[in-house]
């Protein structure tokens, strides 16, 4: 059973092996001139201004929860979709239709609140 | 394709859980309602409403044969009828208390309700489920809602505290649990409580074993059994008081009720006993002890939650149906107990940090002033600590025959030592509360303890849960009727 994943330890090890060469051979041979402005906190360029330890809006997060919860329903919609054909062939559509409409009621009442409550408006 | 019969199927299901269903809408409409029209002084009066509806419904169930429904997945029934009535009891308690405690704190956010009812269907799921899987949904949809409602005082530190404990350890359990679910489905190649059973009693294996342990730390994190109880007072004492009522009564009576059902049917009795045994003692013996030393009354309740998980599990590890039938009824009279006694507390309080700084002695006197009140902290106490005629001996009783007769006596003996120092503490509340006087004048001038009012609404829910106190110590039918819950015919019905 090891054995088998011989070649994929050997080749985890080289990826190690090769990161750790290259930075130990940066470290001990490359030549080091340092001065103030190259001993800078990278910005792209810009100076760094200030602590990084500030608070700031995390609005972000309330768009992304919604997302996710949107994201699970089309997860839930997509095989209920493809199979609906059938049931409407069938001549249950109605019937079918009627159970999956509770779980989308849910979920827009979840966004009513949040649409209510404020939490796409970003100014505020 | 027809599928007439999947839709009787599906109505026939849909009645037998009417009130789950009920409950959940309920908490739908709350939350529209609220979006719509803020803080909305009629939600708390709807809330209570779909609770009295749920609770009229399931009385009638009380005696229903017991089933399942949804292709296994959830119980009804008597047994499912019981528990479902305590939560809603439980609930329908709190929101009362809750009405006027949260206006005096500003905090009547009219979101408290819709996750009281959210609360109510996630336990309610766990309390009668019959599946690995609706044990986890329940579970969580009861956890989150809990969460936030520890955290409810945001602005206050132990409101913070008590929600990021609650909440960061709470997940941690989830994650034991959930390995526990992901093992014993791998042993035993079902997720159904019976079929798991079933497979268990033919050969167990170390992966069994194993997956009992981690859902067992998942439960008795959830009930607050030493060791597992450490999260316990910190959040009790942080939380809202009225909602450290229904976090102390409601979630453990789920929690419990489902470990019943895991235990009773998904896991060989010899095996587990003297494991969940040792739990039993060490949470006694460590609750009733520390909460000696507590100068908070929140604090100490917290601990003696923990105590009283302790006795629970005692009726449980007896392993008889009297022995689970006197763990549920010793669940509905803690429930009483508990919301009345945190009802109480929360009446007396007045530093406007959730009572989490006041002493013991701060409540000085104050059985003179509020006399109702006062009265009705001695029932709880005198419950709390066993004493007949109220409901809290009968409980006692019906846990600790049980396990005498299933030969735990030396477990009982723990038991009964440790209950008889949890005497000295609850009654000293009563003490401090009428034999002791707040003498200093210098604390009497800029007392806010007289502008404290008692609505008449708090003091008939403290009132109800005191008479059922000692309705539930004289009058033990409910106790029988939870033996035939798990009586061989009751079983073989509903496998």
């Amino acid at each position: 059973m090891l054995q088998t994943f011989f070649p994929l330890f050997l080749q985890l090890l080289m990826a190690g092996g090769l990161a750790l060469t290259l930075l130990l051979g940066a470290k001990y041979l490359g030549p080091k001139r340092p001065n103030l402005i190259k001993r800078q906190v990278y910005e792209s360029g810009m100076d760094p201004v200030g602590s990084a330890h500030q608070r700031y809006s995390v609005k972000f997060y309330l768009v992304a929860m919604i997302f996710i919860v949107f994201d699970v329903e089309v997860v839930f919609l997509y095989p209920w979709a493809v199979t609906f054909k059938d049931f409407i062939a069938a001549g249950s559509g109605l019937g079918v239709l009627a159970v999956i409409l509770p779980f989308i009621a849910i979920l827009a009442i979840g966004l009513l609140y949040d649409i209510k409550k404020g939490g796409l408006d970003f100014d505020s | 394709m027809d599928l007439s019969t999947a839709y009787d199927a599906l109505g026939a299901d849909l009645q037998a859980t009417l009130s789950l269903w009920l409950i959940v809408l309920g908490g739908l409409i709350v939350i529209v309602w609220d979006a719509f029209r803020e803080r909305d002084a009629l939600i708390p009066v709807f809330a209570g409403l779909i609770l009295v509806g749920a609770i009229v419904w399931d009385l009638f169930q009380l005696t229903a044969e017991p089933a399942t429904a949804f292709y296994g997945l959830i119980r009804t029934g008597g047994f499912a009828a019981f528990v479902n009535l305590l939560l809603e009891v439980s609930a329908l308690c709190t929101i009362v208390l809750s009405v006027p405690y949260l206006k005096r704190i500003g905090k009547d956010y009219a979101e408290v309700y819709g996750l009281v009812l959210f609360a109510v269907s996630g336990m309610m799921l766990l309390g009668a489920a019959n599946n690995l899987v609706t044990i986890f949904v329940g579970l969580e949809t009861m956890s989150i809602c809990l969460y936030i409602m520890a955290g409810l005082v945001r602005e206050d530190e132990g409101g913070i505290e008590s929600a990021l404990k609650y909440f960061l350890l709470g997940a941690f359990s989830t994650g034991f649990f959930l390995y526990g679910i992901a093992l014993l489905f791998g042993s035993t190649g079902s997720m159904y409580l019976a079929e798991i059973g079933h497979a268990a009693s033919t050969s167990t294996s170390a992966m069994y074993w194993s997956g009992v342990g981690l859902l067992l730390v998942g439960f008795l994190f959830k009930v607050s059994a030493v060791p597992f109880h450490m999260w316990t007072p910190d959040v009790y004492q942080g939380a809202p008081t009225t909602l450290t009522g229904f976090m102390s009564t409601a979630s453990k009576a789920a929690a419990f009720a489902s470990l019943i059902l895991v235990l009773f049917y998904a896991v060989p009795y010899e095996k587990w006993t003297l494991a969940v045994a040792v739990i039993a003692t060490i949470t006694m013996v460590l609750g009733n002890l520390v909460a000696l030393s507590q100068r908070n009354v929140k604090r100490m309740l917290a601990y003696s939650s923990i105590a009283h998980a302790g006795y629970v599990l005692v009726g449980i590890v007896a392993g008889s149906a009297e022995g689970y039938a006197g763990a549920l009824y010793y669940l509905l009279v803690y429930t009483l107990m508990n919301i009345g006694a945190f009802g109480v507390l929360a009446l007396m309080e007045w530093d406007n940090e959730s009572g989490r700084t006041q002493s013991l002695d701060s409540l000085a006197g104050m059985g003179y002033t509020r006399p109702f009140i006062g009265v009705a902290m001695g029932v709880f106490m005198f419950s709390l600590s066993g004493f007949p005629p109220f409901g809290g001996f009968l409980g006692k009783y019906a846990v600790f025959a049980p396990a005498i007769k299933a030969g735990y006596t030396w477990l009982v003996v723990v038991g009964v030592i440790a209950s008889m120092v949890s005497a000295y503490y609850y009654l000293r509340v009563l003490y401090v509360l009428w034999m002791k006087d707040s003498t200093d004048p210098a604390a009497m001038s800029n007392d806010k303890r007289v502008a404290l009012t008692v609505p008449a609404s708090s003091t008939a829910v403290i009132g109800f849960c005191a008479v059922l106190l000692l309705v539930f110590g004289v009058y033990p039918e409910f106790l029988q009727m939870a033996v035939d819950f798990f009586s061989p015919s009751a079983v073989s019905i509903a496998p």
